[in-house]
Protein backbone atom coordinates (compact mmCIF):
# COMPACT_ATOMS: atom_id res chain seq x y z
CA UNK A 1 0.00 0.00 0.00
CA UNK A 2 1.16 3.44 -0.84
CA UNK A 3 1.50 6.43 1.77
CA UNK A 4 -1.21 8.42 -0.04
CA UNK A 5 -3.52 5.15 -0.04
CA UNK A 6 -2.78 4.99 3.51
CA UNK A 7 -4.10 8.92 4.10
CA UNK A 8 -6.97 8.00 2.06
CA UNK A 9 -8.07 5.32 4.73
CA UNK A 10 -6.99 7.39 7.40
CA UNK A 11 -9.33 10.28 6.30
CA UNK A 12 -12.14 7.83 5.82
CA UNK A 13 -12.06 7.01 9.17
CA UNK A 14 -11.74 10.39 10.68
CA UNK A 15 -15.45 10.70 11.92
CA UNK A 16 -14.66 7.77 14.25
CA UNK A 17 -13.37 9.73 16.75
CA UNK A 18 -11.98 8.14 19.98
CA UNK A 19 -12.80 9.50 23.55
CA UNK A 20 -11.01 12.17 24.89
CA UNK A 21 -8.22 11.44 27.60
CA UNK A 22 -10.22 13.14 30.21
CA UNK A 23 -13.36 11.59 29.20
CA UNK A 24 -11.60 8.19 29.02
CA UNK A 25 -10.33 9.04 32.79
CA UNK A 26 -13.75 9.70 34.24
CA UNK A 27 -15.53 6.88 32.46
CA UNK A 28 -12.69 4.26 34.03
CA UNK A 29 -12.70 5.45 37.20
CA UNK A 30 -16.62 5.63 38.25
CA UNK A 31 -16.20 1.99 38.65
CA UNK A 32 -12.84 1.67 39.60
CA UNK A 33 -13.16 3.85 42.52
CA UNK A 34 -16.69 2.41 42.48
CA UNK A 35 -15.27 -1.23 43.23
CA UNK A 36 -12.79 -0.31 45.21
CA UNK A 37 -15.30 2.03 47.68
CA UNK A 38 -18.03 -1.20 47.93
CA UNK A 39 -14.47 -3.60 48.87
CA UNK A 40 -13.49 -1.23 51.72
CA UNK A 41 -17.43 -1.32 52.75
CA UNK A 42 -17.77 -5.26 52.51
CA UNK A 43 -14.25 -5.68 54.39
CA UNK A 44 -12.91 -3.13 55.99
CA UNK A 45 -15.59 -0.39 57.12
CA UNK A 46 -15.49 2.82 58.41
CA UNK A 47 -13.88 3.54 62.25
CA UNK A 48 -16.17 4.08 64.32
CA UNK A 49 -17.20 7.71 65.23
CA UNK A 50 -15.31 9.00 61.91
CA UNK A 51 -17.11 12.26 62.24
CA UNK A 52 -16.41 13.36 65.50
CA UNK A 53 -12.45 12.30 64.05
CA UNK A 54 -12.67 15.46 61.97
CA UNK A 55 -11.11 17.96 64.55
CA UNK A 56 -8.47 15.24 65.61
CA UNK A 57 -5.69 16.83 64.17
CA UNK A 58 -3.99 13.63 63.21
CA UNK A 59 -6.86 12.19 61.39
CA UNK A 60 -7.44 14.97 59.98
CA UNK A 61 -3.02 15.08 58.47
CA UNK A 62 -3.48 11.86 57.19
CA UNK A 63 -6.82 12.09 55.23
CA UNK A 64 -5.73 15.21 53.60
CA UNK A 65 -2.74 13.75 52.27
CA UNK A 66 -4.18 11.23 50.68
CA UNK A 67 -6.57 13.26 49.22
CA UNK A 68 -3.88 15.64 48.09
CA UNK A 69 -1.70 12.74 46.54
CA UNK A 70 -5.02 11.52 44.70
CA UNK A 71 -5.14 15.11 43.04
CA UNK A 72 -1.10 15.64 42.63
CA UNK A 73 -0.82 12.29 41.05
CA UNK A 74 -4.33 12.29 38.64
CA UNK A 75 -3.15 15.37 37.26
CA UNK A 76 0.29 13.60 36.33
CA UNK A 77 -1.51 10.80 35.20
CA UNK A 78 -3.34 12.61 32.46
CA UNK A 79 -0.04 14.61 31.53
CA UNK A 80 2.14 11.56 30.95
CA UNK A 81 -0.52 10.16 28.42
CA UNK A 82 -0.12 12.83 25.98
CA UNK A 83 3.04 12.89 24.42
CA UNK A 84 4.87 16.07 23.87
CA UNK A 85 3.14 17.30 26.86
CA UNK A 86 4.76 19.50 29.86
CA UNK A 87 5.47 16.89 33.23
CA UNK A 88 8.37 18.63 35.11
CA UNK A 89 6.16 20.75 36.75
CA UNK A 90 3.51 18.02 37.57
CA UNK A 91 6.19 15.58 39.19
CA UNK A 92 7.84 18.66 40.99
CA UNK A 93 4.14 19.36 42.91
CA UNK A 94 4.29 15.86 43.72
CA UNK A 95 7.20 16.68 46.52
CA UNK A 96 4.88 18.57 48.54
CA UNK A 97 3.19 15.30 49.94
CA UNK A 98 6.75 14.16 51.43
CA UNK A 99 7.49 17.51 52.39
CA UNK A 100 3.66 17.91 54.27
CA UNK A 101 4.56 14.56 55.55
CA UNK A 102 8.29 15.81 56.64
CA UNK A 103 6.49 18.65 58.73
CA UNK A 104 3.73 16.11 60.25
CA UNK A 105 6.76 13.73 61.64
CA UNK A 106 8.36 16.49 63.03
CA UNK A 107 5.35 17.91 64.60
CA UNK A 108 4.66 14.59 66.13
CA UNK A 109 8.48 14.16 67.17
CA UNK A 110 8.07 17.24 69.25
CA UNK A 111 4.61 16.81 70.67
CA UNK A 112 5.02 12.85 71.70
CA UNK A 113 7.69 12.06 74.52
CA UNK A 114 10.41 9.90 72.91
CA UNK A 115 9.70 6.98 74.53
CA UNK A 116 6.10 6.55 72.88
CA UNK A 117 7.86 7.44 69.21
CA UNK A 118 8.63 3.34 68.09
CA UNK A 119 5.30 2.31 70.01
CA UNK A 120 3.19 5.21 67.09
CA UNK A 121 5.56 3.86 64.68
CA UNK A 122 4.63 0.06 64.95
CA UNK A 123 0.94 1.26 65.46
CA UNK A 124 -1.87 -2.38 65.87
CA UNK A 125 -2.41 -2.68 62.33
CA UNK A 126 0.88 -2.51 60.46
CA UNK A 127 0.38 -5.93 58.24
CA UNK A 128 -3.67 -4.87 57.43
CA UNK A 129 -2.33 -1.33 56.24
CA UNK A 130 0.75 -3.14 54.01
CA UNK A 131 -2.01 -5.45 52.30
CA UNK A 132 -5.32 -3.16 52.56
CA UNK A 133 -3.81 -0.23 50.02
CA UNK A 134 -2.83 -2.17 47.51
CA UNK A 135 -5.78 -4.31 47.52
CA UNK A 136 -8.03 -1.65 47.44
CA UNK A 137 -5.82 -0.06 44.88
CA UNK A 138 -6.09 -3.38 42.41
CA UNK A 139 -9.64 -2.01 40.89
CA UNK A 140 -8.30 1.65 40.37
CA UNK A 141 -5.07 0.63 38.94
CA UNK A 142 -6.61 -1.45 36.28
CA UNK A 143 -9.17 1.45 35.19
CA UNK A 144 -5.81 3.97 35.27
CA UNK A 145 -4.12 1.37 33.17
CA UNK A 146 -7.47 0.89 30.71
CA UNK A 147 -7.49 5.19 30.51
CA UNK A 148 -3.62 5.50 29.18
CA UNK A 149 -4.13 2.90 26.94
CA UNK A 150 -6.62 5.06 25.17
CA UNK A 151 -3.85 7.96 25.35
CA UNK A 152 -0.08 7.78 23.74
CA UNK A 153 2.13 7.55 26.97
CA UNK A 154 6.07 7.94 25.40
CA UNK A 155 7.30 6.65 28.84
CA UNK A 156 5.38 3.75 29.49
CA UNK A 157 6.96 2.09 32.82
CA UNK A 158 6.88 5.62 34.14
CA UNK A 159 3.22 6.00 33.24
CA UNK A 160 2.13 3.13 34.62
CA UNK A 161 4.26 4.23 38.14
CA UNK A 162 2.36 7.18 38.29
CA UNK A 163 -0.99 5.53 37.64
CA UNK A 164 -0.25 2.84 40.80
CA UNK A 165 0.92 6.14 42.60
CA UNK A 166 -2.78 7.26 41.99
CA UNK A 167 -4.23 3.69 42.72
CA UNK A 168 -2.43 3.55 45.72
CA UNK A 169 -3.28 7.17 46.81
CA UNK A 170 -6.94 6.18 46.30
CA UNK A 171 -6.49 2.72 48.07
CA UNK A 172 -4.64 4.91 50.92
CA UNK A 173 -7.34 7.74 51.32
CA UNK A 174 -10.33 4.74 51.62
CA UNK A 175 -8.38 3.33 54.31
CA UNK A 176 -7.16 6.26 56.00
CA UNK A 177 -10.85 6.22 57.12
CA UNK A 178 -10.82 2.80 58.57
CA UNK A 179 -7.04 2.73 60.04
CA UNK A 180 -6.93 3.76 64.12
CA UNK A 181 -3.31 4.54 63.68
CA UNK A 182 -3.12 8.42 63.03
CA UNK A 183 0.21 8.85 64.16
CA UNK A 184 2.66 10.41 61.16
CA UNK A 185 5.39 7.81 61.76
CA UNK A 186 2.88 5.34 61.41
CA UNK A 187 1.54 6.85 58.27
CA UNK A 188 5.24 7.59 57.14
CA UNK A 189 6.02 3.90 57.30
CA UNK A 190 3.22 1.65 56.69
CA UNK A 191 1.45 3.80 54.00
CA UNK A 192 5.03 4.52 52.51
CA UNK A 193 5.37 1.10 51.84
CA UNK A 194 2.30 0.10 50.59
CA UNK A 195 2.00 2.64 48.03
CA UNK A 196 5.50 2.24 46.80
CA UNK A 197 4.65 -1.46 45.91
CA UNK A 198 1.36 -0.82 44.14
CA UNK A 199 3.82 1.87 42.54
CA UNK A 200 5.86 -0.69 41.65
CA UNK A 201 3.31 -2.88 40.22
CA UNK A 202 2.17 0.00 37.98
CA UNK A 203 5.50 0.64 36.70
CA UNK A 204 6.00 -3.09 35.92
CA UNK A 205 2.49 -3.04 34.26
CA UNK A 206 2.56 -0.37 32.32
CA UNK A 207 5.70 -1.28 30.43
CA UNK A 208 3.83 -4.06 29.41
CA UNK A 209 0.67 -2.76 28.61
CA UNK A 210 1.11 0.99 27.61
CA UNK A 211 3.03 0.33 24.66
CA UNK A 212 2.13 1.56 21.75
CA UNK B 1 6.16 28.92 5.51
CA UNK B 2 7.61 29.48 8.82
CA UNK B 3 7.81 26.68 11.44
CA UNK B 4 4.94 28.41 13.72
CA UNK B 5 3.02 29.62 11.81
CA UNK B 6 3.13 25.98 9.88
CA UNK B 7 2.12 24.37 13.01
CA UNK B 8 -0.57 26.86 13.84
CA UNK B 9 -1.70 25.57 10.19
CA UNK B 10 -1.57 21.99 11.01
CA UNK B 11 -3.32 22.72 14.48
CA UNK B 12 -6.14 24.16 12.43
CA UNK B 13 -6.74 21.48 9.98
CA UNK B 14 -6.55 18.55 12.99
CA UNK B 15 -9.24 20.42 14.66
CA UNK B 16 -11.39 20.82 11.32
CA UNK B 17 -10.47 16.81 11.33
CA UNK B 18 -11.63 16.31 15.01
CA UNK B 19 -15.10 18.37 14.25
CA UNK B 20 -15.09 15.60 11.22
CA UNK B 21 -14.39 17.50 8.14
CA UNK B 22 -12.02 14.41 6.71
CA UNK B 23 -11.00 16.78 3.73
CA UNK B 24 -8.93 18.94 6.08
CA UNK B 25 -8.00 15.80 8.06
CA UNK B 26 -6.78 14.18 4.14
CA UNK B 27 -4.55 17.41 3.95
CA UNK B 28 -3.40 17.55 6.92
CA UNK B 29 -1.53 13.97 7.05
CA UNK B 30 -0.75 15.04 2.92
CA UNK B 31 1.35 18.18 4.35
CA UNK B 32 2.64 16.17 6.92
CA UNK B 33 4.19 13.29 4.92
CA UNK B 34 6.73 14.79 3.50
CA UNK B 35 7.50 16.17 7.08
CA UNK B 36 8.04 12.90 8.86
CA UNK B 37 9.46 11.12 5.81
CA UNK B 38 12.78 13.87 5.85
CA UNK B 39 12.43 13.62 9.44
CA UNK B 40 12.39 9.30 8.88
CA UNK B 41 15.23 9.54 6.49
CA UNK B 42 17.50 11.39 8.36
CA UNK B 43 16.72 9.38 11.78
CA UNK B 44 17.50 6.10 10.16
CA UNK B 45 20.41 6.84 8.09
CA UNK B 46 22.92 6.86 10.56
CA UNK B 47 21.55 3.27 11.03
CA UNK B 48 22.06 2.24 7.65
CA UNK B 49 18.82 1.58 6.56
CA UNK B 50 17.10 2.51 3.46
CA UNK B 51 14.55 4.64 2.44
CA UNK B 52 12.04 1.77 2.60
CA UNK B 53 12.65 1.53 6.06
CA UNK B 54 12.02 5.25 5.90
CA UNK B 55 9.02 4.88 4.91
CA UNK B 56 7.33 2.26 6.77
CA UNK B 57 8.26 4.81 9.62
CA UNK B 58 6.42 7.42 8.19
CA UNK B 59 3.40 4.91 7.74
CA UNK B 60 3.99 4.05 11.22
CA UNK B 61 3.49 7.19 12.54
CA UNK B 62 0.95 8.24 10.42
CA UNK B 63 -1.59 5.60 11.53
CA UNK B 64 -0.29 6.82 15.35
CA UNK B 65 -0.85 10.27 14.78
CA UNK B 66 -4.44 8.60 13.63
CA UNK B 67 -5.20 6.19 16.15
CA UNK B 68 -3.87 8.46 19.13
CA UNK B 69 -5.07 11.76 18.30
CA UNK B 70 -6.98 11.92 20.96
CA UNK B 71 -4.08 12.40 23.18
CA UNK B 72 -3.16 15.77 21.35
CA UNK B 73 -5.67 18.78 23.28
CA UNK B 74 -7.26 21.13 21.11
CA UNK B 75 -5.48 24.02 23.24
CA UNK B 76 -1.71 22.75 23.36
CA UNK B 77 0.30 23.64 20.82
CA UNK B 78 0.48 20.99 17.58
CA UNK B 79 4.37 20.35 17.02
CA UNK B 80 5.47 19.16 20.62
CA UNK B 81 2.75 17.01 20.22
CA UNK B 82 3.50 15.59 16.51
CA UNK B 83 7.39 15.59 17.42
CA UNK B 84 6.88 12.96 20.40
CA UNK B 85 4.74 10.77 18.75
CA UNK B 86 6.97 10.63 15.50
CA UNK B 87 9.86 10.63 17.77
CA UNK B 88 8.28 7.56 19.71
CA UNK B 89 8.20 5.72 16.45
CA UNK B 90 11.43 5.99 15.48
CA UNK B 91 13.06 4.88 18.91
CA UNK B 92 10.30 1.70 18.23
CA UNK B 93 11.84 0.98 14.85
CA UNK B 94 15.12 1.35 15.83
CA UNK B 95 14.64 -1.07 19.07
CA UNK B 96 12.99 -3.04 16.80
CA UNK B 97 15.91 -3.49 14.14
CA UNK B 98 18.22 -4.47 17.26
CA UNK B 99 20.51 -0.93 16.17
CA UNK B 100 21.29 1.60 18.84
CA UNK B 101 21.91 5.23 17.66
CA UNK B 102 21.24 8.62 18.98
CA UNK B 103 18.67 10.62 17.45
CA UNK B 104 19.30 14.02 15.60
CA UNK B 105 17.71 16.94 17.51
CA UNK B 106 14.33 16.91 15.97
CA UNK B 107 13.54 20.04 14.87
CA UNK B 108 10.81 19.98 12.38
CA UNK B 109 10.83 23.44 11.73
CA UNK B 110 13.91 23.10 10.15
CA UNK B 111 13.38 20.80 7.73
CA UNK B 112 12.47 21.91 4.39
CA UNK B 113 9.28 20.81 3.50
CA UNK B 114 10.26 18.99 0.50
CA UNK B 115 11.14 15.47 1.74
CA UNK B 116 12.03 13.70 -1.39
CA UNK B 117 9.16 11.29 -3.08
CA UNK B 118 8.01 8.07 -1.65
CA UNK B 119 9.82 5.49 -2.76
CA UNK B 120 9.18 2.54 -5.16
CA UNK B 121 8.45 -0.33 -3.09
CA UNK B 122 7.72 -3.68 -3.28
CA UNK B 123 7.12 -4.91 -0.53
CA UNK B 124 8.80 -3.06 2.81
CA UNK B 125 5.08 -1.33 3.72
CA UNK B 126 1.93 -1.36 5.33
CA UNK B 127 0.30 -3.54 2.45
CA UNK B 128 2.61 -6.67 3.87
CA UNK B 129 0.31 -6.46 6.56
CA UNK B 130 -2.50 -6.16 4.66
CA UNK B 131 -3.16 -9.77 4.83
CA UNK B 132 -2.88 -11.08 7.94
CA UNK B 133 -5.91 -9.51 8.68
CA UNK B 134 -9.31 -11.03 9.05
CA UNK B 135 -10.81 -11.34 5.47
CA UNK B 136 -13.89 -8.70 6.42
CA UNK B 137 -11.18 -5.77 7.18
CA UNK B 138 -8.83 -6.56 4.67
CA UNK B 139 -11.25 -6.53 2.11
CA UNK B 140 -12.69 -2.99 3.52
CA UNK B 141 -9.29 -2.05 4.04
CA UNK B 142 -8.40 -2.43 0.87
CA UNK B 143 -11.44 -0.98 -1.08
CA UNK B 144 -11.03 2.17 0.54
CA UNK B 145 -7.20 2.63 0.51
CA UNK B 146 -6.37 1.21 -2.78
CA UNK B 147 -9.52 1.06 -4.65
CA UNK B 148 -10.49 4.86 -3.40
CA UNK B 149 -13.93 3.60 -2.51
CA UNK B 150 -16.17 6.14 0.03
CA UNK B 151 -17.77 4.81 2.94
CA UNK B 152 -21.01 4.58 1.33
CA UNK B 153 -19.28 3.33 -1.87
CA UNK B 154 -17.99 0.42 0.13
CA UNK B 155 -21.09 -0.13 2.11
CA UNK B 156 -22.83 -0.80 -1.44
CA UNK B 157 -20.51 -2.76 -2.83
CA UNK B 158 -20.73 -5.24 -0.11
CA UNK B 159 -24.00 -4.86 0.77
CA UNK B 160 -23.01 -3.82 4.60
CA UNK B 161 -24.52 -1.32 6.41
CA UNK B 162 -22.37 2.13 6.72
CA UNK B 163 -21.66 1.55 10.29
CA UNK B 164 -20.57 -1.96 10.03
CA UNK B 165 -18.14 -0.66 7.18
CA UNK B 166 -16.82 2.30 9.75
CA UNK B 167 -16.04 -0.49 12.76
CA UNK B 168 -14.32 -2.80 9.74
CA UNK B 169 -12.05 -0.32 8.57
CA UNK B 170 -11.06 0.96 12.19
CA UNK B 171 -10.59 -2.07 13.48
CA UNK B 172 -8.56 -2.93 10.53
CA UNK B 173 -6.61 0.30 11.19
CA UNK B 174 -6.05 -0.44 15.14
CA UNK B 175 -4.89 -4.22 13.61
CA UNK B 176 -2.59 -2.84 11.15
CA UNK B 177 -0.82 -0.63 13.70
CA UNK B 178 -0.71 -3.37 15.95
CA UNK B 179 0.99 -5.44 13.47
CA UNK B 180 3.53 -2.97 12.76
CA UNK B 181 4.62 -3.02 16.55
CA UNK B 182 4.82 -6.56 17.18
CA UNK B 183 6.71 -7.27 13.98
CA UNK B 184 10.09 -8.59 14.05
CA UNK B 185 12.72 -8.16 11.77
Amino acid sequence: MKTDDLIRALAADCATRPMSLRRAFTMAMIPGVAIAFSLYLAILGPRPHLLGLLAEPRFLFKVCLAFLLVALSARLVLRLGKPGAEIRRATLLLAIVPALLGAGILAELLSVPAGLWSQKLIGTNALVCLKSIPFLGLAPLAAILFCLRQGAPEHPALAGAAAGLLAGAIGAALYATHCPDDSPLFVAVWYTLAITFITALGAIAGAWLLRW
Amino acid sequence: MRGEEQEKQWALLMRAGNAGDSDSYRRLLLLLTPVLRANARRGLAPAGMADTDAEDVVQETLLAIHLKRQSWDEEAPFGPWLRAIARHKMIDALRRRGRRITLPVDDFSEILTDGGAEPDMLVADVGRHLEFLPLGQRTIVQAIAIDGASIADAAARFSMTNGAVRVALHRGLSALAQKFRTEES
